[in-house]
């Protein structure tokens, strides 16, 4: 019973703590269930980093001059390091690193749906730059003040880097509609297959969303789903006429008395089949990274073997 | 992986004059593989000329929650802080 008291009080205490706007640390106290969420969302957060990887990388062997590829290295360098920042945050939740790759590989942990489409042309480098990492900055400046100072601290990060990604995807798209019909019919395919499964990035409506409610209490997001949403496609919609790509969307208005475009609906049941697990890539991007985690495992213990065999040596003589 | 790798904390000096500042975390094997990974994954774009690594268990850290108790000698000083000086009319230079 007094156990139980104590408890109230420190969510309580707790719950003002984060009204107050201000930041929770790693060692102070938060409910379990604070914890657990952001666990669930930092590390399907930083997966998503490292899995979106792939499609990417797909591209680098065949891009279209030297300078496209040399940028689309440090791209995919970029997602890399965020994983990083991610998992150290996720980290500081008391969870390990192979934890968290366990349950990637398991299927207990998810990553952005949208990885799991596939990079078919050259122009799907510049629409997933442009339209992927768009959406992803979106999300992620808002949460640039989520509650948990390590996530916060990360996405700052992120964010200034994230800001190359979708002008040299952005690039690409233009670069290709000054070029021939063959090149700007690309850019479009690469916008009509994108376009969809980019708005499915952030995640259900509002009313349908399981974690959304308890998340914006804790601050863990701080804006909603369709807000985001609404925002992105406002902001792309711009982007796609300035250099003549039609968004493929027949119901795409611009909304006089909202201030918004309206958009069509969106086909939540290929959303669903993405997510659980039956989009065209999903085994493919899993069985990649299972692979790769296991092929590299050689590297782990050499460098295991070297650092202990260093340790073994005195100092005076190495 | 993580049985074996040691955490590090990483601070980096954004330039000369300015101190070094804590900006995230990683694995390394070893103290110099830290800076080499460090390097890349926190100065892709000449944010730093001086990168400090330290092993997070090196870090002997003061209490958050044992905060008041911890500060409580100091809290009663207001003599410390210039604005508990009244000055004269006039007088503001000092």
């Amino acid at each position: 019973m007094k156990d139980n008291m104590s408890l109230v009080g420190n969510e309580e205490k707790f719950q003002s703590k984060v009204d107050a706007e201000e930041k929770v640390e790693p060692k102070d106290w938060m409910p379990e269930k604070y914890r657990q969420n952001l666990i669930r969302q930092i590390s399907q957060h930083a997966h998503s980093e490292v899995i979106g990887e792939q499609p990417e990388g797909n591209w680098i062997s065949r891009a279209p001059t030297l300078e496209r590829k040399a940028i689309l290295m440090a791209k995919v360098q970029d997602e890399a390091g965020h994983g990083l920042y991610l998992y150290a945050a996720a980290e500081t939740l008391g969870i390990t690193r192979d934890e968290l790759i366990d349950r990637l590989h398991t299927g207990a942990s998810k990553y952005a749906s949208i990885f799991n489409y596939p990079s078919l042309t050259w122009a799907d480098i510049g629409a997933i730059g442009w339209l992927v990492d768009s959406a992803a900055i979106v999300n992620q400046v808002s949460l640039q003040n989520t509650s948990y100072g390590p996530y916060a601290r990360a996405m700052v990060k992120i964010c200034k880097e994230e800001s190359f990604h979708q002008r040299q995807g952005y690039n690409i798209m233009m670069t290709l509609m000054q070029g021939a019909e063959l090149q700007r019919d690309m850019a479009q395919d690469a916008l009509n297959r994108w376009w969809w499964p980019s708005l499915m990035m952030f995640g259900p409506h509002d009313a349908e969303s399981a974690h959304s409610a308890q998340s914006m209490k804790w601050k863990i997001k701080r804006r909603s789903n369709d807000e985001l949403r609404q925002q992105f496609v406002d902001q792309a919609v711009q982007q796609a006429q300035a250099i003549g790509l039609v968004v493929p969307d027949p119901d795409l208005v611009w909304n006089e008395q909202r201030g918004h475009y309206d958009f069509g609906a969106i086909d939540w049941e290929e959303f669903q089949r993405v997510v659980s697990g039956n989009g065209p890539c999903n085994r493919q991007r899993l069985a990649h990274h299972v692979s790769a985690h296991q092929e590299g495992a050689w590297v782990r213990e050499a460098m295991a073997a070297y650092e202990a065999k260093r340790r073994a040596v005195p100092a005076e003589v190495a | 992986m993580s049985d074996q790798l040691q955490l590090y904390e990483v601070f980096i000096r954004s330039s000369r004059g300015l101190d070094h500042k804590h900006v995230g975390s990683l694995h390394a094997d070893d103290a110099h593989q830290a800076l080499e990974y460090a390097r890349d994954v926190y100065t892709r774009r000449g944010e730093g000329i001086s990168i400090w690594v330290v092993a997070s268990r090196d870090i002997t850290a003061s209490q958050e929650s044992d905060c008041d108790s911890f500060y409580d000698p100091l809290d009663d000083k207001p003599y410390r802080h210039a604005a508990m000086y009244e000055l004269p009319e006039g007088i503001d230079s000092l």
